[in-house]
């Protein structure tokens, strides 16, 4: 990486607020114009400044939903209750407001599409915004490589991207989506009804001797519990990429 | 302390820039315990005291404490064999 890259990664940006999407009641995803980026890889993050009038600052990290882009950067935020950043993301900020951002930040918790695939993406409530970055940079540039999304919501208001989604499986061969509903479901629901558990991953997850890349993003319990099945299942713990936001939503 | 409030080294990615001017979360890292190397993104982040704590996924050693002072982050290197960036 270019050291000028480098060191362009260390200073505060301003991002703006030029279009924004309610993904569910409690999910928005923001896109921002931050002129000055870099570029990033799908799955890295940013990390969000506020400043009060009174000089307090709050920080926070924020996956990246959309692959590389030019200056234009998509959050996709859920409203944390008491939280510092979240609720102002979700619920206030307008077009045309400003804010500072750092990044892109992030080596490890990341898809480089020509490490290839399998991809086995399992997401727990708004941990699919960097799976979603990864999905839509394979469908950009990589649609040779084969991905299966798991993902986990309370309803079926609750389900992020759920358009695109539906669209992406019903047109891409090689994307397979996965969903489940652990507390209420449609009539006719045909997914899922239950928490994530080895059973699930058993039918879902690739054979083990694929070598699948292996992302599992969300609440701690939650990728705790995916990534510890999926051990069980002979998956090679190093081989699993985790995201871990905390004990409730987040990150 | 419950059980499920901690989170990846990822999160410490935006710090770990700033002191050190480059990626770290991809970098390679020795846990002075149990001697298995792990990504610093995948080690366990605890942050409900002062200061931010790095644990061993496999042992749940303390690897590294990072603390906020007036001057700047120190890095406690608690139990941390060795730690090697990537090119």
């Amino acid at each position: 990486m270019a050291r000028a890259t480098v060191l362009g990664r260390l200073n505060w940006l301003s991002a703006e607020v030029v279009a924004d999407r309610r993904e569910t009641p409690r999910v928005r995803s923001l896109v921002l114009d931050c002129p000055g980026w870099p570029g990033h890889l799908p799955g890295q993050h940013v990390d969000i400044r506020l400043t009060a009038e009174d000089g307090y600052q709050a920080q926070r990290s924020y996956s990246i939903a959309t692959p590389a882009d030019g200056t234009r950067v998509t959050l996709t935020v859920e409203h944390v209750p008491d939280g510092e950043v979240s609720p102002y993301l979700v619920d206030e900020a307008v077009i045309g407001d400003r804010f500072e951002l750092r990044g892109p930040i992030g080596g490890y918790f990341v898809w480089r599409p020509d490490d290839g695939g399998p991809l086995l993406l399992i997401a727990g409530g708004s941990g699919i915004a960097p799976l979603m970055a990864m999905l839509r940079a394979r469908r950009r540039l990589h649609e040779g490589v084969r991905a299966r999304l798991l993902m986990s919501a309370r309803s079926s208001d609750d389900l992020i991207y759920a358009a695109e989604l539906n669209e992406l499986a019903a047109t891409d061969p090689g994307v397979e989506v996965v969903q489940t509903l652990t507390r209420s479901q449609p009539e006719g629901w045909t997914g899922y009804s239950r928490r994530v558990d080895r059973e699930m991953l058993a039918e879902v997850a690739w054979p083990e001797a694929e070598h699948a890349h292996t992302y599992v993003c969300g609440p701690t319990e939650f990728v705790e519990a995916v990534a510890n099945s999926l051990v069980a299942l002979g998956y090679d713990p190093r081989s699993i990429r985790t995201e871990r936001f905390g004990p409730s939503g987040g990150s | 302390m419950t059980e499920y409030e901690h989170r990846d080294g990822n999160a410490l990615g935006g710090l770990l820039l700033e002191a050190f001017g480059r990626e770290m979360t991809d970098a390679d890292a020795c846990c002075g315990n149990c001697h298995r190397v792990n990504q610093i993104g995948g080690m366990l982040l605890y942050q409900s005291g002062p200061g931010d704590v790095l644990r061993c996924p496999n042992c749940a050693t303390v690897v590294m404490v990072a603390t906020a002072r007036p001057d700047g982050t120190r890095f406690y290197f608690a139990q941390l064999t060795w730690m090697q960036p990537r090119n």
